[in-house]
């Protein structure tokens, strides 16, 4: 009954650490692993025009920020560079613009604005009521030919987006007919077909916008923004293509704006020219899934470990690494069978061990705890009562470690200086220890459980430092439930040490030339048949 | 060489406990905490076991402060042979066995000499918790030093020879007597060396010996064999055994005992973690009897009628 709920709660709580880490990893999009790079592009947007002399007022539409706000894409940062003029960014249900505003401003002007964007799966919004725009202005041959067009394009179609697609094949067809040719007439920018064509879709009472983004699929020096339409169905919006027809937006599509209005206006110039640059970087995955993540929520990484400050942060990924340590010492207590020093003493070594690296951190630790034994040894012939004894130690630890820190930087040897950082009191508790242990079992065990001890650490500090999981721990510290949840299995674990089936082997010896002779004597001394069935698991 | 596969299970088949085993559904389910003072405590033991009537050996003094170590040479000084020790020891550490003087200084059992200041020193460091768990503050016993029963006089070392019975919800379980060796300095304790004898509970004769975690058949200083010795007052010491064990309030709780030549059977300590190692003296695992004890709905309140049971069930073999 017991171990049923110690099983559930075990199992609930590895669940709950499992699927945060999953959807951290997942959604959130955390490397799994550390040094991961992800793309950012920075997408930079140059303005030019010419001011005339007077106060000017400059507005250009911005990408849309917030989770989903642009499908498959996340901004993360973004700076607006304009040396002059006074900036207010706005939002309306349309999108983001910036308003650029100067008192005086003659002469060649250049404005920037700059976005870096990643990759992001959070699912997108579209925003915006459907609105039927206003019908295009158009001369009788033009409405003759538009009323066949929408005749014949009916035909083919079976509802609003079959029918737009078939309308806007009218237009990319490469040899197109007649009436198609009068309509396309003096639009010769992609731009003015695209406005068209929404406005177009009005005479038949269809809500259409046109949309403006860039591809980032491959990074170009300039870079220009391409139109698509957007149809409401009376359930959702749809984006076409404009240049094949097709449903859906192409691949790696960065979608700068949803607004009706003008990329950009400046008051004094009628003409402004804005080119767009496209650089593909590739930056720590962790920093940016950070970024990524507060577009979201800002909570979400506020109240994480990453919301502190850095070297804080510094600290937890050491202290997150202790857990694991601990969880080493209990396989290697319970399950396996060692014996060492103090039950979590080797964490608190390994510890140590990451300033000074394991093979200078051993020397360095046998060097003082030897040097303390010696000096142990001493004072009991001095018959020093425990307390002042262990001080007495104690005082003598630390004046080692500064005389051997001293005479490593004289000799220039630079992990001398590291040694301050092994816990002193845990090493003068290891001298009182060790020398009791010699006193009372000999040298031989004494320095057999020192060296286990040290061995033990050294496991522990190899594990407690690999970056993988150091990372891992550090970024999903979720991670850690489950570990919990596996030693609360491990906290009911009954069945044999390793060391224990060594320890017993004769008895097993026994027991098997028994069975060999096939004389198998009964259990328990009664004849009883034996329990094979018994709740403990199999050694592992 | 066997692979640990087939070592688990043929443990498994004999019913061996492991330490994992022992705590999980023993030591934890049957020993509540709050009685764990009274063997921990050897002087609160000694109490209660005067109190149940049940015999110990006799306390000449108890030294709970420093100042008090001065006095004790003049307290005890009548005193021929006496043992100190620690009242919250484990494992025979810290166990001073005083077996005679030289004028004023004192003799230990492995014939050293001691003098005072070298007796004051060690009552001091125990003082100071330096054989207790955890280094907490100690007192020292002082108390009568058995003069073990001559049966055993070629089969140890020095020392004396100890009997452990594990006792299970006031049922004697398994016994072996432990053997002190040179190597083992005097102290009869398996893990410094001393020999592990089983004891068939029906019979009380020993029936084989471990030492370390080989099997053994003679004594390893006195080359005597150490199979076949008959217990002298057997069912006295399981008795006693077993109403130590209700006096604990443990249910799973492994009852030390010596056999004085006068004074019989008396208990020297009791010890709720048991060691594992009465499994190898005996050549049989713990768990089959156990199990056949947890069957019991309510034990007898009898300690007669349990040794009865224990002595009809739980032969060696």
């Amino acid at each position: 009954m017991k171990k049923t709920q110690l099983y559930l709660l075990a199992l609930l709580i590895s669940a709950i650490g499992l699927s945060w880490a999953w959807y951290k990893w997942q959604v959130l999009q955390f490397p799994l692993s550390p040094r991961e790079e992800v793309e950012v592009w920075s997408i930079e947007a140059r303005l030019e025009f010419q001011g005339n002399g007077g106060p000017n007022k400059v507005r250009l539409q911005l990408p849309s920020r917030g989770p989903g706000a642009v499908p498959g894409f996340a901004v993360i940062e973004e700076r607006l560079i304009s040396r002059g003029y006074s900036e207010q960014v706005t939002k309306s249900k349309e999108g983001r613009q910036v308003e650029w505003v100067v008192r005086r401003a003659s002469g060649r002007q250049v404005l920037y604005y700059r976005a870096n964007v990643v990759r992001d799966t959070a699912p997108p919004v579209e925003p915006g009521e459907p609105r039927v725009l206003t019908p295009p202005e158009l001369s009788e041959a033009q409405i003759a030919a538009i009323e066949t067009i929408f005749e014949d394009v009916k035909e083919r179609s079976a509802d609003i987006v079959t029918f737009t697609r078939e309308f806007i094949r009218e237009f990319i067809a490469e040899e197109p007919r007649d009436e198609a040719r009068v309509l396309l007439d003096g639009l010769d920018s992609a731009e003015d077909r695209a406005q068209f064509i929404a406005r177009a879709l009005a005479i038949r009472n269809i809500p259409a916008r046109v949309l403006h983004g860039m591809s980032l699929g491959e990074p170009k020096s300039f870079q220009q923004l391409s139109p698509f339409l957007q149809v409401h169905n009376g359930q959702a919006w749809v984006v076409m293509d404009l240049a094949t027809a097709e449903e859906g937006l192409p691949e790696n599509f960065f979608l700068w704006t949803r607004s009706p209005r003008d990329l950009l206006a400046v008051e004094s110039d009628k003409r402004p020219k804005i080119e767009f640059a496209v650089q593909r970087n590739l930056a720590d995955a962790v920093a940016i899934a950070t970024r990524r993540t507060e577009v979201r929520s800002e909570n979400l990484v506020k109240y994480s470990l990453l919301g502190l400050p850095v070297e804080m942060q510094g600290v937890y990924r050491i202290l997150l690494t202790v857990p694991i340590g601990a969880f080493i010492m209990l396989i290697l207590r319970n399950v396996i069978g060692f014996k060492t020093f103090g039950t979590f003493m080797p964490v608190l070594i390994a510890l140590a061990f990451r300033e000074t690296k394991i093979l200078s951190g051993v020397i360095l630790f046998s060097l003082v705890v030897s040097l303390g034994l010696l000096a142990r040894f001493y004072l009991e012939r001095l018959r020093l009562l425990l307390v002042p004894r262990l001080t007495s130690v104690l005082i003598l630890v630390i004046l080692l470690m500064s005389i051997v820190s001293v005479l490593a930087h004289q000799l220039d040897i630079p992990v001398g200086l590291s040694i301050a950082l092994f816990p002193m009191v845990i090493m003068t508790m290891t001298i009182e220890r060790m020398s009791i242990a010699w006193d009372e079992r000999g040298p031989g065990t004494a320095i057999k459980e020192g060296v286990g001890t040290l061995i033990v650490a050294s496991l522990a500090y190899l594990v407690m430092t690999w970056g993988p999981l150091e990372h891992l721990v550090f970024v999903f510290p979720e991670l850690l439930l489950v570990l919990l949840g596996v030693t609360l299995l491990l906290g009911r674990y009954s069945g044999y040490r390793l060391l224990e089936l060594f320890r017993f082997r004769a008895l097993a010896r026994e027991r098997e030339a028994a069975i060999a002779k096939g004389s198998v004597v009964p259990h328990g001394g009664t004849g009883g048949t034996p329990p094979l069935g018994d709740d403990s698991k199999p050694a592992p | 060489m066997m692979n640990p596969f087939t070592i688990a299970k043929r443990l498994r088949e004999i019913g061996l406990a492991g330490i994992n085993r022992r705590n999980a559904d023993y030591v934890l389910r049957w020993n509540p905490r709050k009685f764990y003072p009274r063997v921990d405590d050897k002087v609160l033991t000694k109490q209660l076991a005067i109190e149940a009537g049940l015999p110990v050996p006799e306390l000449y003094a108890v030294v709970r402060e420093e100042h008090e170590i001065e006095e004790l040479h003049a307290k005890i000084k009548d005193r021929e042979a006496f043992v100190a020790k620690p009242a919250h020891g484990s494992g025979g550490d810290g166990i001073l066995v005083i077996t005679g003087r030289r004028g004023a200084k004192y003799r230990r059992s492995n014939g050293q000499l001691m003098d005072q200041e070298d007796f004051e020193h060690h009552l001091s460091n125990t003082l100071s918790g330096l054989f207790s768990l955890g280094g907490q503050p100690d007192a020292v016993l002082i108390e009568y030093c058995v003069q073990f029963d001559p049966i055993f006089d070629h089969v140890s070392y020095k020392g004396v020879p100890d009997v452990r019975v594990i006792v299970f919800r006031g049922y004697p379980v398994m016994a072996m007597i432990r053997l002190p060796t040179r190597m083992s300095d005097g102290k009869a304790n398996l893990h410094q060396g001393a020999i592990g004898v089983g004891i068939d509970i029906p019979t009380g004769l020993t029936r084989r010996g471990v030492w370390g975690n080989e099997p053994v058949k003679e004594h390893p200083d006195t080359e005597h064999s150490i199979i076949g010795l008959a217990i002298p007052r057997w069912d006295e010491l399981l008795h006693i055994a077993a109403r130590a064990s209700e006096m604990s309030g443990l249910g799973y709780v492994g009852v030390d005992l010596v056999l004085d030549k006068t004074l019989g059977p008396l208990i020297l300590e009791l010890n709720a973690r048991p060691g594992l190692a009465i499994q190898i003296a005996n050549g049989n695992g713990l768990i089959h009897r156990l199990d056949k004890i947890e069957k019991i709905a309510t034990p007898d309140p009898d300690p007669a009628a349990r040794v009865a049971f224990s002595r009809r069930e739980f032969p060696t073999l």
